[in-house]
């Protein structure tokens, strides 16, 4: 198991270089001059150009960049947006909502996906297993920001049950809402997912031993078919909360949550390049912890893969 | 807490409609407000206004755009200020403003002003800052508000790789706690109403004491006082109970919400958690959805800008009088600003907005919609080709573009084309670095209120956004001889001359003129949108 993790965690290395090497390129690297539209409807002051120029290291080459910025990176220092904030601090500050934000979307994924996954994947056909196919269609079919501006205009400007954006630090319960936009895609993917595995798995052998066995049920459908029916439901979970700090993009946007995916969204708005930088690299670590955990769970819930 | 303080402004709102209501069934009615809100007005109540995150530290000399300016206008005075409905300028800070020449200008300042931290605002403060702004190594974006300076030079060479062989202007002398003299390199009528502008503000000891400490929590001499900045989030004041500007604001705090869009602003707007927002979206433009979703909560006001499609001189083919003339007339420009931009906008007849000083309707001829002219001086002109209009496509910009390149299309029975750019800094760099390969947008809006600041930055050869690289000699003799006549009145003449001469070229084609229409909330009494697309927070009346 310890060569296991260890060799999973030596893997990291180079895809944490290659990626945020990809991203600071693909982000600073764009063609055309930064500081075009920065100033409005005339063009900036040279000496306003010099200045940033040289702060944010732009007239050394790329590489050279790049390494000045991971070396600044790993003593803390996460840089400085065009108006002078420090992009730590305002990553400290987002990072808390998006994770719960994050949290609130999974528990909703996974509660009511794979409850509704289970249920149908046990019964099979009828109207409860039709039911959830067209719901979930129907949600897959529907682009996230639609879902958001949705609920926000219905709920929110309609009938004002909630209010129509998030205060500055959000709570759980302000965060429903949007964590049920957020989660919705995923949510009926889970239940598909779930769905497949459980039906697959109802009729092996392990589960028909266990069942001749004289296993009550519930430890049946609990133990022995949740156990093995959950690795692929696990592998999409674990990606799917990465995937949900940056996807909170467009529902942080819509619901004015000061969250990371908002970090981004303005800084993309702004062409704020430093805080896009730091935090995708951020995501990039959250991605990599993930899936790093994944796999260690795998290990755990399927001992042949460990021994591999 | 700020659920629970809205929950009792609610609260408070539906008792105060009761109130008036019996009022008004009594007969009690008195004054006739100009807006449909009801109820007290409450001096210790916040004003909450959409926001966007500062692009730069928030200094005056480093603050131009919409998001900055919204703290920083309410933070400092200046020596000059303008009326927030007609833009009118009168003396704030300054006692008086003399000037024999309008080359020297001996101002003095008023006594007893105070900065937030309670230190005195005396005549140094403005030269201190204002060469702190014009100061090459300190990089402050308004630095060009300082280039007519005597010594501006000195301290900001041209020359890139010059250093500046000192950090004063020559031109900027201290005579006393609460007098300064400034020097021009030329003489400008213009500077009184110039230095209203937001950079002109004078700055407090702290900030050149230590200027990193100072952008964290900015002291300033104006109506509001900083509390706190969460960046992304926003930015509070609090009403400075100390200050003598008749500018004073007759509410307490105001919370600058920022907002990643202005779609979910707009919803807060209706839902009445936001208090004002001085643009409406795309989605509430379209089909003037707006009007019924807003009813008396509207706000209309006169923005100071013009937009032109412009028709830069070094694209081939296009520097021929009788082709532009030709697109010019061609443009319905008023079923346009009623059909695609809902009574947003007014159709443009000159090159200086409508409500400033020495505009005049009609200055250009070749602005009336005249399909047969148009279709004969086409004919004349000899153009062979296509027509391209290019402009940023986002936040309503094309639109309005098409329309005017198929009313072109449909008259002068030429192909004419839409070209779009990714955003606003792509589209900049298209025009700055002179790239256009045909006709495009080109918008101005107004610094100060001033027939000046429509024609300088634009028309004269080489000024700094004369993108259309437009050259007369006429023009610029006459602009800089306006420049120099002390006579205010005598000024505006020769200004006009200037563009008579300018309409008679058509180096752009005046299309439209923004009438600027806000929203407010229902807590709102009163509210007026200033020309420069801000609310006018003395204006500002917030109900219980």
């Amino acid at each position: 198991m310890i060569r296991y993790v260890l060799r999973r965690l030596l893997q990291l290395i180079p895809v944490f270089f290659g990626t945020t090497f990809l991203i600071y390129a693909l982000v600073w690297a764009v063609p055309g001059d930064p500081f075009s539209g920065k100033c409005g409807q005339t063009a900036c002051p040279q000496a306003y150009i010099d200045l940033m120029t040289q702060k944010f290291h732009l007239n050394d080459n790329l590489i050279v960049q790049y390494f000045k910025y991971l070396g600044s990176l790993f003593t803390g220092d996460w840089g400085e947006t065009f108006n002078g904030n420090s992009v730590g601090e305002l990553i400290g500050n987002a990072y808390p909502i998006t994770l719960r934000l994050a949290l609130v979307a999974v528990l909703i994924e996974a509660v009511i996906g794979l409850t509704a996954g289970v249920l149908t994947g046990l019964r099979g056909k009828g109207f409860l297993d039709n039911l959830v196919l067209v719901s979930t269609t129907f949600l897959i079919s529907l682009p996230v920001f639609v879902t958001a501006i949705v609920l926000q205009i219905v709920l929110g400007t309609e009938f004002g049950i909630i209010d129509t954006s998030v205060s500055d630090n959000p709570g759980f319960g302000e965060l429903i809402v949007p964590g049920i936009a957020l989660g919705s895609l995923s949510m009926a993917y889970i239940a598909r997912l779930t769905r497949t595995s459980i039906a697959e798995n109802r009729h092996a052998d392990y589960i028909r031993t266990a069942i001749a066995k004289g296993q009550p049920r519930s430890r049946v459908v609990g133990v022995h078919l949740l156990r093995n029916s959950v690795i692929p439901v696990l592998t999409f979970l674990g990606t799917d909360l990465g995937a949900l700090m940056g996807g909170a993009i467009v529902t942080e946007g819509v619901f004015n949550i000061n969250g990371l995916g908002g970090l981004i969204f303005r800084g993309i708005q702004n062409r704020e390049s430093a805080t896009v930088t730091g935090v995708v690299v951020l995501l990039v670590l959250v991605y990599l912890l993930m899936s790093l955990i994944v796999d260690l769970l795998y290990a755990v819930l399927d001992p042949r893969i460990r021994y591999d | 807490m700020e659920w629970n303080m809205r929950r009792s402004r609610r609260l408070w709102g539906a008792a105060a409609v009761v109130t008036t209501l019996s009022l008004v069934l009594t007969a009690c009615g008195g004054g006739s407000g100009s807006s449909g809100s009801s109820g007290e007005v409450d001096p210790n109540g916040t004003f909450t206004v959409y926001g966007t995150e500062p692009q730069n530290t928030l200094i005056p000399t480093n603050t131009n755009e919409l998001g900055g300016s919204k703290a920083v206008d309410a933070m400092f005075a200046e020596l000059v200020a303008f009326k927030g409905d007609n833009a009118q300028p009168y003396n704030q800070m300054a006692e008086s403003i003399t000037t024999p020449d309008s080359k020297v200008y001996d101002i003095k300042i008023k006594q007893g002003w105070k900065f937030h931290d309670g230190t005195e605002v005396k005549a140094k403060n403005f030269v201190d800052a204002w060469n702190y702004g014009a100061y090459a190594p300190n990089g402050q974006i308004n630095t060009d508000f300082f280039s007519n300076i005597q010594g501006y030079s000195d301290v900001h060479p041209d020359d890139k790789a010059a250093k500046p062989t000192t950090d004063k202007m020559s031109g900027l002398v201290v005579k006393g706690d609460y007098e300064f003299q400034v020097t021009l390199n030329a003489p400008f009528s213009v500077f009184e109403t110039k230095i209203g502008y937001t950079a002109f503000a004078p700055l407090p000891d702290a900030f050149f004491k230590d200027p990193k400490a100072f952008a964290e929590h900015p002291i300033g001499n104006g109506p509001m006082k900083f509390v706190s900045r969460t960046p992304n989030a926003d930015i509070k004041l609090t009403r400075f109970d100390d200050y003598q500007g008749q500018d004073k604001v007759k509410f307490k705090d105001l919370d600058i919400k920022i907002y990643a869009s202005q779609e979910t602003a707009y919803q807060d707007l209706l839902s009445n958690k936001l208090d004002f927002i001085e643009t409406l979206p795309p989605s509430a433009l379209a089909g003037s959805k707006y009007k019924s979703d807003l009813k008396d909560n509207l706000v209309t006001g006169h923005l100071l800008g013009i937009s032109t499609i412009a028709i830069p001189y070094y694209v081939p083919g296009y520097n021929n009088l009788d082709l532009r003339k030709a697109i010019s007339m061609a443009i319905d420009r008023t079923q346009i600003t009623k059909t695609v931009m809902n009574d947003t906008y007014v159709p443009a007849d000159g090159y200086i907005s409508q409500g400033i000083p020495g505009y005049r309707p009609g200055v250009c001829e070749f602005c009336k919609f005249d399909p047969a002219q148009a279709k004969q001086l086409f004919a004349q002109s000899g153009f062979k080709g296509k027509l391209t209009i290019a402009s940023n496509a986002d936040g309503g910009r094309k639109e309005p573009l098409v329309a005017a390149c198929n009313s072109i299309k449909n008259v002068l029975g030429v192909e004419c084309d839409f070209v779009p750019a990714t955003d606003f800094g792509q589209w900049r760099s298209i025009v700055t670095g002179h790239k256009l390969t045909g006709m495009g947008r080109s918008d101005w809006s107004a610094d100060y209120p001033s027939i000046e600041d429509f024609l300088n930055p634009i028309y004269k050869t080489g000024a700094s956004s004369n993108d259309s690289t437009y050259s007369n000699p006429a023009v610029d003799k006459l602009l800089e001889q306006a420049d120099a006549t002390p006579d205010k009145d005598a000024a505006v003449k020769i200004y006009q001359q200037a563009e008579d001469l300018i309409a008679k070229d058509l180096p752009s084609i005046p299309v439209w003129d923004e009438k600027g229409v806000a929203a407010k909330s229902k807590h709102t009494k009163t509210v007026v949108l200033d020309f420069r697309r801000r609310a006018d927070y003395s204006s500002v009346e917030v109900t219980k």
